[in-house]
């Protein structure tokens, strides 16, 4: 299959797929939630270690799903190591705003790096939530909410 | 297969020329969630509104009493499809989902009392699961399950173990729209009669599949719906046997259910129209009666027999794809492929099977008693009707490669 820049299955999203980052049970954490998506199936559990003055230390993940929550959740986790609480719902913004098409899909934030390989998805409606899934749970760990669901 | 011409039957589905994404021309495979309408359909329901437009039953007009006319005659059409006694059992509703809530509630709601068991099979689709549980939820009843096997098929043994003499309704899936299976249903409803139970018969799919002869089989209830029987969607059909029928209050209040309305007390009409409340699906109810036209005349024979034939060439094509594992096995099955591979969620398979042009189906299918029954989470699911070939079913296979390679 020929790889375009808009393609959904890029070589970054199977390869995170294959070999998801960070996807274990956090003990340690300080925050974790459940997020589930009634229509898919697709369940994960986020879980972020915060220290006191905010800053993310540990992120990671585990559950099922296609390979675009999969790989979504794994460069999640990648990119919000080391950033502060702020900044980590600053991005989530970013990256819904990409993914929904609110900003130009040709020209992503410089802040989402990597994550701008999601930008295509918007064009396959029913998979925007698979590739959301992780950053909602993610939020809603943030914002003591236990459990999670895309509907 | 001489009665069969495949190519002049394609002709007839305008919507087998549509395509899609890349403009490449669509393969659909998802008859089990919806069937394509043939020309005589759509042209049923375009006249329609174009030169016929009336409500029924209310006016002396020529409108209205050609279009009550058009309306009665597909109930005539409906009742001849199903050999069923009388017209008055033939009731219009707008689904399968409707017709179940409809006996939920004016039949089981009325009757079951605490205690009393209703049977349910682990392979029912949503819709013949949670209007049994609201009817839990007001009477105190209780639901059982009947387990099906690793092939996906019930278990009559356990089903008659099961039955009793609290045992008040059986409610089973003809046709299995997550497995395929086609249920012994004949058999179960003799079995349901012997302990005093009611039967009802979710024949979503199977209305499809095999000709239904209500009157031989004694079913109490049936329900379809019109869209997957290559009618419109919006209209489907409860069949219930006229004692039974009349025996049970109204499900809805409205106009056309009444004889007469004054303040102090209402007189509700005769069967079927007391089940009828409000303007029914007019088009709908007159363009389903050219569906079973339709299928009448590519006769039940033909139809099953080239089925078959895709049936046996895709169970043995569909084995050649390495890591695929097939869920519903049962040698009585209609041509739905439900299956899982190794290491591949069923959504990616959808998302590069649609690439490829090819619509299916992936997820829980409204069966998720069926995913936890295999210990998995969804499945892909192609299905495919009469107008379906062969030749597309090689697409899908090479398809169904290519992903295996992406994610290798
Ligand atoms: C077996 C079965 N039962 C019930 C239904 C519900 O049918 P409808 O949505 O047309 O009411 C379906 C269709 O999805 C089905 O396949």
């Amino acid at each position: 299959m020929t790889v375009h820049s808009d393609e959904l299955y890029q070589q970054v999203i199977l390869e995170h797929n294959k070999h998801p980052r960070n996807f274990r049970v956090l003990s340690s954490c300080t925050h974790e939630a459940e997020g589930y998506n009634p229509l898919c199936g697709d369940h994960l559990n986020v879980y972020l270690k915060v220290t006191p003055e905010g800053v993310i230390e540990e992120v990671s993940f585990q559950g099922d799903g296609c390979a675009i929550s999969k790989a979504s959740a794994s460069m999640m986790s990648v990119a919000l190591k080391g950033k502060t609480v702020a900044e980590a719902k600053a991005l989530f913004d970013e990256f819904r705003k990409l993914i929904m098409k609110e900003v130009d899909p040709a020209e992503p934030s410089a802040q989402l790096g990597k994550l701008s390989v999601f930008s295509g998805i918007w064009k396959y409606p029913s998979r925007v939530k698979c590739a959301i899934l992780a950053w909602h749970t993610m939020k809603g760990a943030l914002d003591e909410r236990k459990v999670v669901s895309t509907e | 297969m001489a009665s069969f011409d495949i190519d002049k039957v394609r002709k007839d589905f305008p919507n087998l020329r549509t395509h899609g994404r890349d403009d490449k021309p669509i393969i659909y495979f998802d008859n089990a969630a919806t069937t394509f309408k043939p020309c005589q359909v759509i042209s049923s329901t375009h006249s329609h509104y174009c030169h016929r437009t009336a409500n029924i039953h209310r006016g002396v007009h020529y409108l209205s009493e050609q279009a009550t006319a058009s309306y009665e005659a597909s109930r005539e059409k409906v009742r001849r499809f199903l050999n069923a006694k009388s017209m008055s059992e033939i009731i219009f509703t707008k689904g399968t989902t409707e017709s179940i809530n409809l006996v939920a509630s004016s039949f089981a709601r009325k009757r079951l009392k605490h205690g009393d068991e209703i049977l349910l099979s682990e392979m029912e689709h949503h819709a013949n699961i949670v209007p049994w549980q609201m009817v839990r939820e007001e009477t105190g009843c209780v639901i059982k399950v009947i387990p099906i096997n690793d092939n996906g098929e019930i278990m009559l043994e356990e089903y008659r173990k099961l039955l009793s003499a609290k045992t008040k309704i059986v409610s089973v899936v003809h046709v299995s729209n997550s497995l395929g299976t086609i249920n012994p249903v004949r058999e179960m409803i003799k079995d349901a009669h012997a302990a005093g139970a009611v039967f009802m018969l979710d024949a979503a799919q199977g209305i499809a599949c095999e000709p239904i002869d209500v009157q031989e089989w004694d079913v109490d209830f049936l329900a379809f719906s019109g869209h997957k029987l290559y009618g419109p969607t919006g209209v489907g059909v409860l069949y219930g046997k006229e004692r039974l029928l009349e025996s049970m209050p109204p499900y809805q209040g409205g106009g056309d259910m009444i004889l007469s309305v004054t303040f102090e007390k209402t007189i509700y009409n005769r069967l079927p129209h007391k089940f009828e409340a409000g303007t029914p699906n007019v088009a709908g109810v007159i363009a389903l009666g050219e569906a079973i036209d339709y299928v009448r005349a590519l006769g039940w024979e033909n139809m099953m027999a080239y089925k078959n034939e895709l049936l046996s060439y895709g169970t043995r094509q569909i084995q050649t794809v390495p890591g695929l594992k097939l869920i519903g096995t049962s040698p009585h099955k209609t041509t739905i492929f439900s299956f899982v591979l190794d290491g591949i969620h069923p959504h990616d398979v959808g998302t590069l099977m649609d690439r490829e042009g090819v619509a299916i189906r992936t997820g829980h299918h409204c069966t998720q008693p069926v995913m936890k029954r295999f210990g998995i989470a969804a499945t892909s699911r192609a299905s495919l009707a009469f107008y379906n070939t062969t030749g597309e079913f090689d697409t899908f296979v090479t398809a169904l490669k290519k992903i295996i390679e992406v994610f290798k």
